[in-house]
Order: C-alpha cells, then structure tokens, then sequence
C-alpha cells in the first residue's frame, strides 16, 4: 500500500468535510477497498473511514413501509434485521463469508458497484432509492456501468430505502474461491409488476431483464420464462466461464428465483 | 505519527500507526501478539481472525485506525491465565484439529464466534460458518468434529478421518 492519512469522523457532518479535502476517499468496511489499496490500484492521499458515523448505521420501517437501512449498516446486521423483506436478509447473509460480513457495508458495496456484487441486484429489483449527502436517487439511474455509479465525489450514501415486495428471491450462482456471483438474479413481485435483475453476468454491471419482467407480469411462474433467452455477446467472458455460459445460466437462475420466491 | 488506543484481551494497548497500518500488523510487530497470523493477506484465508468488539474479522483487512476504542480478542486471549486450553481450544487437541497450526488461531476465533451466536450448530452450520477459513492440511473433517465437540454434542459417532 501507498501511505495516506486516514480520518475516522464520528458524524456525518464532519465526514462530509474530511472528504472536501484533495484526493480524499471514503473508506466503508473495507473489503473490497483495502485488498485494492494492496494491489496498488487505488492511491487516495486521505482516507475517511465513515465506520465510526453511527447515524449511518441501522435498520427500521418507514411510514410508508418500505425497509431503511443505513448505508453504514454491515451484511451481517442486514442479515440479521431485515426480517421484514426476508430475501433481502438471505441476500446480506450469503455475501462472502462471516468475518467479512461483520465488515462489509451495503452503502460501501453500492458505491463500489462491483459487476458481480449481491447487493446491486437487490437494489436495482426492488426499484430501492439511494439516499445521499445530497439528494435521492432512484435504483434506476443510479448504476452507470462497472464500477461506476452516480455518486459525485464526497457524496456518502446514508440509506437505502426498499419498497418491500410481495414476494422475492435471489439465487446467486457462486464462484466458489471469491465467493462473488458468477451469476446472481434478483427477483421481486410487486402489485403494480415484477422486476427482474441480474449481476454477475454483463460487462455493463447490473441489468434489468426487461423480456423476463413482462413475462413474469403476466403469469409469475418458472415456465414464464421458457423461450427467452439473453445473448452471450456483452455478457463478461473470463477463466470462470464464457459470455454464452453467463448468458445461459442468467435463465436458469430466474427460473429458480421465482420458483423460490416467498 | 497518530497513536491508536484500545483495549486487547482485557489490557489497554497502544502505540504509534500509520494510516496503512493494518489491525493484524498493529497486534503482531507493536504489542508482539504473534499468534493471529497474515496467511494471505488477501482477505481470503482467515488466519488472522480476530474478535473485534465481539465480532469475527479479518485483521489484515481492517486498518489499526479504525479499532480506536474497541474491545479486540485474539487468540492469545482464549486460554486462562494459568494456561488451562479454552474449551475450544481443547477440543482441537483432543480431536486432532490440527495439523501444522498455522490456520488454527483464525479457526480457533472464528469457531468462538460461531459459538457465540450459534451455541449448538449443525454440522452444515459449522462448515458454513467456516466459509472463510482455509486449512491445507486437515481436509476439515477433524475441526468441524472438534467444534461440535465443544459445543457440548455428542461425536463419538463421528468417524476420525
């Protein structure tokens, strides 16, 4: 690792200030970030851990009920306190392993907008808002593509506001040694519709499954899903699996999700 | 340099860090607690597991700085004073849950964690939780068995391997 400084704010004011300073990075739980910080492929003057903000960190219902997690609450605390939208907790609970839920951090995970991460998924299908520093976004326009997101420099994410579903599920296809998705699909029935997303698979980083959401409108069972198919061409092709392998297994991982839905 | 305060296995530590200074690296060359080990450093192999707070974490990828104030348990941490193993820690010598060592502190820890929250697991839930610890000698068989073990549930059905 480069040297750096590093600041640990205990309020989200004073975080917002420590990140005005020049080549200042936020720094969630860490677990994604630190190993980058090893590789050398990150290089901040300043790091601004937000683990000591305890106003980003918690779990409740909102008035109109959707599920308010903090953007500093950890996978395990997710796990653990979303019993409300129960397959968003299993989501939370099968993220890496235990030690590095006790770390990890939903808003850091959004942040990052890794291609295979869980997280984006559950967002982007269950048309969460991502609350900021600065404003509301809505899980539509957040994700820009991998690794890249909306969020402007020194923008914290505070909250992560889900409309819970009347049913769920996400199947992750693991790659065993990193304990990413190699394919994982998010699927939510609403009143008004059912959405479709999946990570892992593009090399544009999560997407909705469009084709897959009309069809699932129209009569939510596995066989909905019979017929459509995604093409191989921008799907992420690496030693773990071809374009057309992601592709073929982004079906097979919807077909179970609504089988799995509750 | 700044100078990170917190408490290790019920005493108070300190000492001087950089911003990089890693928890692991602050528990091993500061205050010389050589037994959480840097398998490696990649966060992939749980050797250096360590309580933070009451928590299972990987001390090689958490900062010293970010452990201000927190309750931190290492391995040096679980046997009493006067040397008696914890239960854990007995376990794995009884069952042979071991082999050349070097993963055990991070299994040890992470074993009391689950332990913690989980007081008689199924053998799934043990293997589970032990997701992120890797060991190249014992194929796991003998650690699993050593934790359910500890927990108090009967292995004498379960075959040594």
């Amino acid at each position: 690792m480069y040297a750096f400084e590093i600041d640990r704010p205990a309020s989200l004011a004073d975080a917002v200030t420590a990140l005005g300073a020049e080549e200042a990075q936020a720094l969630g739980g860490g677990q994604t970030l630190i190993p980058a910080l090893k590789q050398r492929l990150a290089s901040p003057a300043r790091l601004v851990a937000l683990s000591g903000v305890a106003e980003i960190k918690g779990i409740c219902t909102a008035d109109d009920g959707a599920l308010s997690i903090g953007g500093g609450t950890t996978h395990a605390d997710v796990a653990a306190g979303a019993g409300a939208y129960p397959a968003l907790a299993a989501l939370a609970g099968n993220i890496g392993d235990p030690a590095v839920r006790n770390r990890g951090t939903i808003g850091g995970s959004l942040a990052n907008n890794d291609p295979s991460a869980c997280y984006p998924a559950a967002v982007l299908g269950s048309g969460a808002t991502v609350v900021t520093t600065n404003r509301q976004i809505a899980a539509d326009d957040f994700f820009e593509g991998m690794f890249t997101t909306t969020l402007e420099d020194g923008e914290i994410i505070t909250e992560v506001r889900f409309p819970v579903p009347e049913v769920a599920s996400y199947q992750k296809f693991e790659q065993p040694a990193s304990r990413f998705a190699l394919v994982g699909v998010f699927v939510a029935k609403y009143a008004d519709g059912v959405r479709v997303a999946v990570t892992g698979a593009s090399e544009g980083g999560v997407f909705r499954w469009s084709e897959a959401e009309a069809a699932l409108s129209r009569s939510f069972t596995p066989g909905a899903l019979e017929g459509l198919s995604l093409s191989g061409d921008d799907m992420i092709s690496d030693l773990h699996g071809t374009g057309a392998y992601r592709a073929h297994l982004v079906g097979v991982m919807a077909r179970r999700a609504v089988a799995a839905a509750r | 340099m700044p100078e990170v305060s917190m408490t290790v296995n019920g005493k108070p530590a300190k000492g001087q860090i950089e911003g990089r200074t890693l928890l692991v690296d602050f528990l091993r060359d500061t205050l010389n607690l050589t037994g959480t080990h840097v398998g490696c450093d990649t966060s992939q192999c749980g050797a250096c597991v360590v309580h933070v707070d009451g928590r299972a974490v990987k001390a090689c990828t958490m900062f010293a700085a970010e452990a201000e104030g927190a309750e931190i348990k290492t391995i040096e941490g679980m046997a009493e004073p006067d040397g008696t193993l914890h239960p854990i820690q007995a376990a794995f010598r009884e069952h042979h849950g071991l082999q050349c060592g070097f993963c055990t502190p991070g299994m040890v820890m992470s074993a009391a964690a689950l332990l913690a929250e989980n007081p008689t697991p199924t053998e799934a839930e043990v293997r589970d939780y032990l997701e992120g610890n890797i060991c190249r000698c014992t194929g796991y068989h003998n650690i699993v068995k050593a934790i359910l073990a500890a927990s108090g549930q009967d292995v004498s059905r379960i075959a040594a391997e």
